[in-house]
């Protein structure tokens, strides 16, 4: 599997990502400059980082949407391939138009970093076949804009599409309210594209990635992405 | 010709800054302020003299670029 980071001026996750995809597939994951026009070629997953890309300048996430390796990334992704998107990732996923709906600042007006509980909502996708019963998983957040806001035709539609990947839980798998740590509609935590081959997540899978950085469940998804790609 | 963007959020959506901003104004004795909805201006400085075609570049912008339309209005003023 070959795989490949975006990186703009203030990613800060982009090696985190990187070793992550590298560990999960046993191939070092390419770095890519948001100047350059073009994305190497033969590429299986192409990963926007977290960070705060551009000072989160106009919104989070809408300078680094329209970078110019950007139009190549929307162009892979309109032929199947694979995108994640992590936290600003997720944001300039949106801004991109890949993903549907907006995410706004959390509803406390506070910067929360802390791990949480996801439930995972699907297995039926290339970043969580790996899952299998494992319904609720820690992952660490670290987000000022990430409350999660679409209107009530798109929350039907994703979930009648199963495409809320990840919710935010309580340590019972229940989403409510006091597990919700930014606002989002719904619990949501991550969304998938109508293809289910693009992830828009705020919750930091790579941050999560080794046991000796205190859990791994992070890691099932760069594995799950693995698994995905041995079998296609 | 100069043209000035408001980028305001759209009725329904939720704005919590605009919450604490009137909260804020509560603490200092300003009574009586129902609702705060805060926003963004940006004045763009353009080199098109015709102010019809330079309203129609400023709108054009804010679709692309400066306003997230899923959850905010813009207004453009020739200045």
């Amino acid at each position: 599997m070959k795989s490949a980071v975006i990186v703009f001026p203030g990613s800060n996750c982009d090696r985190d990502l990187a070793v992550a995809l590298t560990q999960a597939t046993g191939r070092q994951a390419e770095m890519v400059w948001h100047k350059d026009a073009t994305l190497p070629d033969g590429l299986d997953v192409v990963a926007i980082p977290g960070g705060f890309s551009f000072g989160d300048y106009l919104r989070c996430g809408a300078i680094a949407a329209r970078a110019p390796i950007m139009r190549s990334v929307v162009e892979f992704a309109k032929r199947g391939g694979l995108v994640l998107g992590v936290c600003n990732g997720f944001q300039v996923l949106i801004e991109a138009g890949l993903l549907p709906g907006t995410l706004m600042r959390n509803q406390t007006l506070k910067f929360v970093c802390r791990d949480v509980n996801l439930a995972v909502e699907t297995t039926d996708s290339p970043f969580t076949n790996a899952y299998g019963n494992r319904r609720v998983i820690t992952v660490p957040i670290a987000h000022h804009d990430g409350a999660y806001i679409a209107d009530a035709e798109l929350l039907a539609r994703l979930r009648g599409e199963d495409r809320i990947a990840f919710r935010y839980v309580n340590a019972r798998g229940e989403p409510v309210a006091e597990a919700n740590p930014n606002g989002s509609a719904d619990n949501i935590a991550g969304v998938l594209s109508a293809n289910r081959r693009i992830l828009g997540m705020m919750p930091h899978p790579e941050r999560l990635a080794d046991r000796q950085l205190g859990g791994a469940d992070g890691a099932v998804l760069f594995e799950s992405l693995s698994n995905a790609l041995a079998v296609a | 010709m100069k043209a000035r963007v408001f980028i305001t959020l759209k009725n329904g959506v939720l704005d919590p800054q605009g919450e604490a901003i009137r909260h804020a104004l509560g603490t200092l004795g300003f009574a009586g302020v129902a609702g705060v909805r805060q926003g963004k201006v940006i004045d763009l400085d353009l080199a098109e003299t015709d102010p019809v075609k330079a309203k129609a570049a400023a709108a054009a912008m804010c679709d692309k670029l400066l306003a997230n339309t899923i959850i905010e209005n813009y207004s453009v003023e020739i200045l």
